[in-house]
């Protein structure tokens, strides 16, 4: 069996590029606070949005799977709300991965704005530009370096997640079986071949973005500070 | 003009830091240009930016006419205020064209009534020729001209501008300054121009809020401001002087000399290039005066004028002493040595020449007609 299954793989960029975006939704705010507030509460929520680098997925993992479950408050009531579970879901999966994922969304945007800085803010402000018109206008452009930076950095390591999802997700084919699951399998099985193709494929994807991203941001015309 | 042009700015403010309180209360009028005029760190621009809103620490009330600004329970945001703010570092939003940057506050100004248009403002700044330069393709000086173009476009009631000069060296000052001299004219708009130059204030503005560690020491018309003495101590000894007024008589093309009528004295100074008849303002150090019993013979300087000890200010602990002058009805100031007052055996009252080198005068002189004064 040389020829690997590919829906594994096709299910990870989905899950990938479902999560980033939800992260550019979720972390843009939860960054321009962080960069911009002068509240006692920044450390916490600093430490809180890093957590996910230091935590051993299987622990991360592991809380998900009791939070998210049909027994929790949560899940029961998204259970009640929609007929399905959280867990070994591909919705699970997507919430697992947005947590997992998320200071390398908010890190990176969290920089950027802070290089950004009031300055260009109050620019906009003496020119009728309202917060939100300044956002859009003003600071999302000056900091599209780091919106670029975050969005890849998230898609690549959403796509490499192995422990979080095996906890949540389960290795259920077509739902949450995802291309590291699948490449863990196929070396559990001795099936070398197929993992190879699979690691190579994720290995040359990989490079060939993070080659994309440095050299367009090598050119990019915005400099910020 | 419409009436709005002649609001005034009321304010009574207060912001405390750990080391440092602001504490103005000022009417600012509705026209002409005012200084807010003071040494480094001494609240000026702070004051400002209180004015913008930009400081949200600041107590009090800030009232344009009847629109409260902020009071007690009172916060406009900036953006609502309708207030042009020219930053010392012109802040052009780097990642569009100066175009863009124009665009950006033109279009955000759509529904105010205006009394200039887009083509207006280009011309009189000249900025056609920097359309498409992306902002780091502009030099210092034409960023700011940029910067002030993009601040008119946003049609605003009331422009401040926070030492605009100060990042410039003096070839580019004197390239943007008539810019912003025509500013009130053009446009109908009340500036208030927070400056630490002296140069600037008496060739820009029409009177002078001098303040000193957050609080105001002095305010008034520019040259009656400028010649009392107390306010060495803003200016510092170093640039402390006067400002006369007075008329283009004639232009000398060969020597490069302009002479000046002040009352019924002649000055001979650089050339000025302006016609003969047109009103403009010197500034004169008081260091640069020198004190003579009776007119010299064989000596450089060329401006003796006839004058009058009004007052003899001995500065303690220093060499020096300030002497008040009046000439032909204008004040001037002189700072000698005490020894020399001595020696000449100085008092009030008595008549004497005073000597101006004609180097001593500064570069830039603008016209000074067809303005608002205070």
């Amino acid at each position: 069996m040389d020829v690997p299954d590919l829906g594994p793989l096709w299910l990870t960029f989905r899950l990938a590029a479902i999560t980033t975006l939800l992260l550019l939704l979720v972390g843009t705010p939860v960054a321009w606070w962080l960069a911009h507030t002068r509240s006692r509460l920044k450390s916490v929520v600093e430490a809180v949005t890093a957590l996910p680098l230091v935590l051993p997925p299987t622990v991360l993992g592991f809380y998900l799977l009791v939070f998210l479950s049909p027994e929790s408050v949560l899940g029961g009531l998204w259970l009640s709300a929609t007929g399905s579970t959280l867990t070994f879901s591909f919705t699970g999966l997507i919430v697992a991965s947005a947590l997992y994922s998320l200071p390398f969304m908010v890190q990176p945007l969290q920089g950027a704005f802070e290089a950004v800085g009031h300055a260009p803010l109050e620019a906009a402000a003496s020119l009728r530009a309202s917060p939100r018109d300044a956002f859009f206008s003003v600071a999302a452009p000056m900091a599209v370096r780091g919106y670029l930076t975050a969005t890849v950095l998230t898609f690549a390591h959403t796509i490499g997640e192995f422990g979080v999802v095996l906890m949540v997700g389960g290795n259920i084919p077509g739902r949450t079986k995802v291309v590291s699951i699948q490449i863990y399998e196929e070396v559990e099985t001795i099936n070398y071949a197929a993992a190879h193709s699979l690691a190579a494929i994720l290995l040359v994807f990989s490079f060939s973005v993070l080659l994309a991203v440095y050299s367009l941001n090598r050119r990019f015309p915005v400099h910020v500070g | 003009m419409s009436g709005e042009a002649m609001t005034d700015l009321s304010t009574d403010v207060r912001v405390r830091y750990p080391a440092f309180t602001l504490e103005v209360a000022h009417v600012f009028p509705g026209h002409g240009i005012t200084a807010l005029f003071g040494p480094s760190g001494c609240g000026k621009s702070t004051l400002l930016r209180v004015i913008a809103g930009f400081e949200r620490g600041a107590k009090g009330r800030i009232a344009y006419g009847d629109e409260v600004w902020l009071g007690e329970r009172a916060y406009l945001p900036p953006y609502r205020r309708g207030v042009g703010y020219v930053f010392q570092d012109a802040r052009l939003f780097p990642h569009l064209t100066a175009r863009g940057n124009l665009d950006y506050a033109h279009r955000r100004a759509a529904d105010v009534a205006a009394r200039y248009s887009f083509d207006d403002v280009v011309d009189v700044l000249d900025l056609a020729p920097l359309f498409e330069r992306r902002v780091n393709q502009l030099s210092g000086g034409e960023k700011q001209r940029v910067a002030i173009g993009r601040t008119l476009l946003a049609r605003p009631r009331l422009l401040l501008m926070d030492e605009p000069l100060a990042a410039l060296d003096t070839r580019r000052k004197g390239e943007i300054m008539p810019y912003i001299g025509r500013l009130p004219n053009a446009f109908g708009l009340p500036v208030i121009y927070v400056t630490h130059a002296l140069e600037e204030v008496t060739q820009l503005c029409d009177r002078i809020v001098a303040l000193a560690e957050g609080r105001i020491a002095a305010t008034g018309g520019v040259a009656e401001t400028l010649e009392r003495l107390d306010l060495s101590s803003v200016q510092g000894r170093f640039e402390a002087g006067v400002m006369l007024t007075g008329r283009i008589a004639a232009q000398d093309m060969a020597l490069h000399l302009s002479r000046v009528d002040i009352g019924s004295a002649r000055l001979e100074v650089p050339q000025i290039a302006l016609a003969p008849g047109q009103e403009v303002r010197l500034r004169v150090r008081a260091r640069d005066v020198s004190l003579a019993l009776t007119r010299p013979e064989g000596l450089s300087i060329r401006n003796a004028l006839d004058a009058r000890v009004l007052s003899i200010e001995p500065e303690a602990a220093t060499a020096f002493a300030e002497v008040l002058l009046d000439v032909g009805g204008q004040h001037l100031r002189a700072r000698v040595t005490r020894a020399a007052v001595a020696d000449l055996g100085l008092g009030e009252g008595q008549p004497v020449v005073a000597l101006i080198k004609a180097v001593s005068f500064d570069r830039q002189a603008l016209p000074r007609d067809n303005r608002a004064e205070a």
